[in-house]
């Protein structure tokens, strides 16, 4: 029942601040790769550093600890390919998974198709699975799972790099914005 | 005598600092109570097994990646699907409110005009099938994924952007 509860209200949130980013409008996610919108690159490094510091935060007070945290193994040559077929699908249909069923909520066709073709592109996956499997633990990097472990050095020096590089795409993501057509709005077609 | 319509228009986007944060509040939230993070594939690779079950049970139940889903019971049963039914719902409560909801096929302007349903179709099929390969998709991977400050989160972000970028040159902009 816990369950039940904070995944929908988590979800709800989730789902919530989407929509009011402007992410289930596919006009607006493209907009990052014809980098006249910045709005991904803007919300998603606010997103990942403000949690990316959070948790180094809350470990340090004695919240919570960092081992009952789930960190993605590192199959790193499986990640790379799949960023870049989910990039591709980005790129080409506009939505990544979770903003389609934003775009859906809002009314959008395309989105409601977009969501068939990820079901028919994981049913062609797992038809393939006995050939492929080895994808998806391509690449494997033995030694660390996380940056920090990888590099030798501290959460706190990894955060302070990441604030320090969002900043830059804030500055560098508004000036692209205003030598191009700009952020795409609610009103625009 | 003429009726006055009054005509509403959709309210503005938040700004994506303010957005940024609020995310990072969820994101945040959501490892203090669960211990991972946000993700959307989770649950379509498992609504993929349910329906699964139904239109082809046999090859379902038989398939080495979906097939330990279905044996478990309801492949549904899981936190995931009720955070995607959260998204769903949050989206929808959002897009009500701010005057958002409209019917229509978008995204065509810069993604093949009348072959909108073609592109989305196929971005979703690139996506759902890349997905699988990363165990991960753009939130589930990439957003929670770098939260944690992992190899393979940053990893998949890094390929994700390049190659979004790349394939975006090749998409034409109707005039």
């Amino acid at each position: 029942m816990g369950e039940i509860i904070s995944g929908l209200l988590l979800g709800s949130a989730f789902g919530f601040v989407l929509e009011r980013a402007g992410f289930g409008n596919p006009n607006k996610l493209t907009g990052q790769f014809r980098l006249s919108d910045w709005s991904v690159f803007k919300v998603m490094f606010t997103a990942i550093v403000f949690s990316a510091v959070g948790l180094m935060i809350l470990e340090l007070l004695g919240f919570l600890s960092a081992d009952e945290l789930f960190v993605p193994p590192a199959f790193l040559g499986a990640a790379a390919l799949g960023g870049a077929l989910v990039g591709a699908g980005f790129a080409i249909g506009g939505y990544c998974p979770g903003t389609s069923v934003v775009g859906l909520m809002s009314g959008r066709i395309d989105a409601a198709i977009f969501l068939i073709g990820l079901l028919l592109g994981t049913v062609l996956f797992a038809g393939l699975y006995p050939t492929i499997e080895a994808l998806t633990t391509l690449g494997e990097y033995s030694l660390a799972d996380a940056l920090p472990d990888a590099l030798h050095v501290s959460s706190l020096s990894i955060n302070i790099g990441m604030v320090v590089a969002a900043i830059g795409v804030f500055i560098l993501g508004s000036w692209m914005e205003k030598k191009s057509s700009g952020p795409v709005t609610s009103q625009s077609d | 005598m003429s009726v006055k319509r009054e005509i509403i228009t959709p309210e503005p986007y938040w700004n994506p600092l303010l957005a940024g944060i609020l995310l990072g509040v969820v994101l945040l939230s959501t490892f203090v109570i669960t211990g991972h993070g946000l993700g959307a594939t989770g649950f379509t690779t498992r609504l993929t097994a349910w329906i699964g079950m139904y239109l082809a049970p046999i090859s379902t139940s038989a398939n080495d990646y979906l097939g330990g889903m279905v044996e478990e019971g309801n492949p549904l049963n899981a936190w995931i699907s009720w955070q995607v039914i959260g998204v769903a719902l949050g989206a929808f409560i959002s897009a009500f409110l701010a005057h958002r909801i409209a019917f229509k096929m978008d995204g065509g302007k810069f993604l093949g005009g009348s072959k909108r349903p073609i592109t989305a179709l196929l971005g979703g099929i690139l996506a759902g099938f890349g997905a699988r390969i990363a165990a991960g998709c753009t939130s589930g991977l990439g957003l929670s994924g770098a939260a944690v400050l992992s190899l393979a989160g940053f990893t998949f972000l890094g390929t994700f952007f390049a190659v979004g970028l790349l394939v975006s040159r090749f998409m034409k902009e109707e005039k």
